[in-house]
């Protein structure tokens, strides 16, 4: 990361060196292999309508950032990604969700198996009440993972940058460990089973600006081995981190109900320099939300 | 500097109200009656168990292990507790061994795998409601069932009738103990485990049980006490009321089960202070502090067995 000020101007526009140094950014011949393309998702918790008409593709390689206010779904579109939502008993959803041309609401699709392939990293840090190294074990374990353990412990918290703090604790609680280091831990535990993708649901909420960079920083490196879905309140992050953002928004509909939907979906510079929707612009350069 | 005055001013003010008054006779007021309630507890606990051990203590000074390696008996000098002490210990193992396995897997399932419909609350409202029927409404349940109904299975008024019936009696008890334990994990664990592709059994068999293990052993234990010190369902259930009665000597742990009358501390203590005789009150109040003693260290095991768990 080249800006080490946190209050950068946004219409200033300092990522978009980022987004232009990628060599996929741009028309649609040079962007990249879509991963996901999702059609018409709507999502209902029984009769309360939370998400409507959501459609976008997903680069591969990419981090996309979700934004928007409070209640405008965006966290419930994520977590449609690797089905989470079906613990969720009243949650129904519509439309699809085509993962390598796969629809993953499709009948025959276990959500188990999505799970393993699409990784997640929550908003708050939950670590296994367990080791360090059990944390990260788990996963493979469950999986049926034949080769070294220790190795792909190591491995894993080697990618998430942790390795360093913790190699001498493996045996050690999880939970002794700071809210940064858990959250890197769960980093590391989400890319242990080898995930495909993973999706962050504002990981750095509940950490310190320190902390922050390096997740930031970390989300980074990932993105040469993984696709990755960031949700997150931080405008600046979602401007210094991801390739293309998509912005949404809460309105009410004929109901009373306040339902989120996708207002834009662009390349992350111009999402926060030259938005086509007003709504977008006033969001991002703070007129309401 | 007139900065300065309105400073001194302002903390003149602000330092009356702080200070405010000097005692706060409510607060002292609350603070005297529940340090009152706690002590007329404690003092009817003492009074109980100074009542119970001047009278009692003498029997167990005297005979020593003989009063518990004793037999049931009308002459008070032998009259010792040892039936009544093993017939509880069946009888506890069959509430462990009964009401504990199904009590967590009917909360696993209510808890983790019933989809929250109408169906299942009322099933949940009901079960609340069955842990607070009157015991002697499970001895008469006790009497139909395991007794006649089933009697060529349990032998008719033997310990297998007496552990089924107080076995029954917990189960509601054991249900929802162990269902609050399992609402009390986080739902965040649940997520995590499941986001890194385990199954829903994985994630019960690996995190949320283990994490409810503690509160688990802990309602369970507390409720084993209780099945430990029931006596009016036993009554009905077949346990002897009588002051003597003899099993063969001789008899197998199966037919001892199976086959022979059995009875159990709370029913010895109740027989022996309904007799006249001065002896039996001194006999009574030695079989509860030996009871006592049990339900002291069934508790012991139960708080080492969750500190262990806990600390894992």
């Amino acid at each position: 990361m080249s800006e080490s000020e946190p209050d950068m101007d946004l219409n200033g526009a300092p990522d978009a060196v980022d987004t232009a140094a990628q060599p996929a950014s741009g028309d649609e011949p040079g962007a990249p292999p879509a991963i996901f393309d999702v059609e018409k998702l709507n999502v209902y918790y029984g009769d309360f309508h939370a998400v409507q008409d959501v459609s976008l593709p997903i680069g591969k390689n990419q981090i996309t950032a979700f934004i928007g206010p409070s209640g405008c779904g965006k966290s419930t579109v994520l977590r449609c990604f690797n089905r989470m939502n079906d613990l969720i008993e009243i949650a129904r959803v519509e439309g699809t969700i085509e993962y390598h041309g796969v629809d993953l609401y499709g009948l025959s699709i276990d959500p188990v198996e999505v799970r393993r392939r699409i990784g997640m990293v929550f908003q708050k840090p939950n670590p296994f009440p367990k080791s360090i190294y059990d944390n990260i074990a788990f996963g493979p374990k469950i999986a049926g993972y034949k080769g070294n353990m220790d190795e792909l412990v190591e491995e894993s918290l080697h990618k998430a940058a942790l390795w360093d703090e913790v190699k001498d604790k493996l045996k050690e609680s999880a939970l002794a460990l700071s809210g940064g280091q858990q959250q890197r831990l769960c980093i590391a535990r989400a890319i242990a089973t080898s995930p495909d993708v993973v999706l962050m649901d504002e990981p750095c909420s509940a950490l310190d600006p320190i902390a922050t960079l390096r997740i930031e920083e970390l989300m980074q490196e990932l993105k040469a081995d993984y696709s990755i879905l960031i949700v997150t309140h931080n405008m600046q992050q979602a401007a210094r981190v991801s390739d293309r953002t998509g912005f949404f928004n809460v309105e009410l509909n004929e109901r009373g109900q306040r339902t989120g939907h996708l207002v834009e979906f662009d390349e992350t510079g111009k999402i926060f320099t030259n938005p086509t929707v007003k709504a977008t612009e006033d969001y991002i350069t703070g007129r309401f939300g | 500097m007139a900065t300065r005055n309105i400073t001194v001013d302002t903390s003149a003010l602000v330092r009356r109200s702080l200070e405010g008054k000097k005692i706060n006779w409510f607060d002292q007021f609350v603070a005297i009656a529940l340090l009152v309630s706690l002590l007329s507890g404690l003092l009817i606990l003492a009074t109980l168990l100074v009542s119970v051990f001047s009278s009692g203590f003498g029997v167990l000074a005297d005979r020593g292990f003989d009063f518990i390696t004793s037999r049931l008996s009308p002459d008070a000098a032998d009259a010792g507790i040892f039936q009544a002490i093993i017939g509880s210990l069946i009888l506890t193992g069959f509430v462990i061994v009964v009401a504990f396995p199904l009590g967590v897997g009917a909360a696993v399932y209510l808890e983790e795998y019933a989809p929250d419909t109408k169906t299942t609350r009322f099933i949940d409202a009901n079960i609340r409601n069955l842990a607070g029927v009157p015991s002697i409404v499970y001895g008469l349940l006790g009497l139909a069932v395991f007794v006649k109904l089933m009697g060529g299975f349990t032998g008719g008024r033997t310990l297998v009738t007496g552990g089924l019936t107080l076995a029954v009696l917990v189960l509601p008890i054991m249900i929802i103990t162990t269902a609050e334990a399992l609402r009390a994990v986080p739902q965040a664990l649940r997520e995590a485990s499941m986001g890194v592709g385990a199954t829903k059994w994985e994630t019960i068999r690996y995190h949320v049980l283990p994490v409810a293990l503690p509160a688990i052993f802990t309602g369970a234990v507390l409720t084993i006490a209780r099945a430990f010190g029931e006596s009016a369902p036993l009554l009905l259930a077949g346990a002897v009321l009588s002051l003597f009665f003899s099993n063969s000597a001789d008899a197998g742990i199966g037919e001892y089960v199976f086959d022979e009358p059995y009875t159990a501390m709370p029913i010895v203590i109740y027989n022996w202070a309904r007799q006249p005789q001065q002896e039996f009150v001194a006999l009574t109040s030695a079989a509860i502090i030996v009871f006592l003693m049990f339900l002291l260290a069934v508790n012991g095991v139960a708080i080492i067995l969750r500190d262990r768990y806990e600390r894992k």
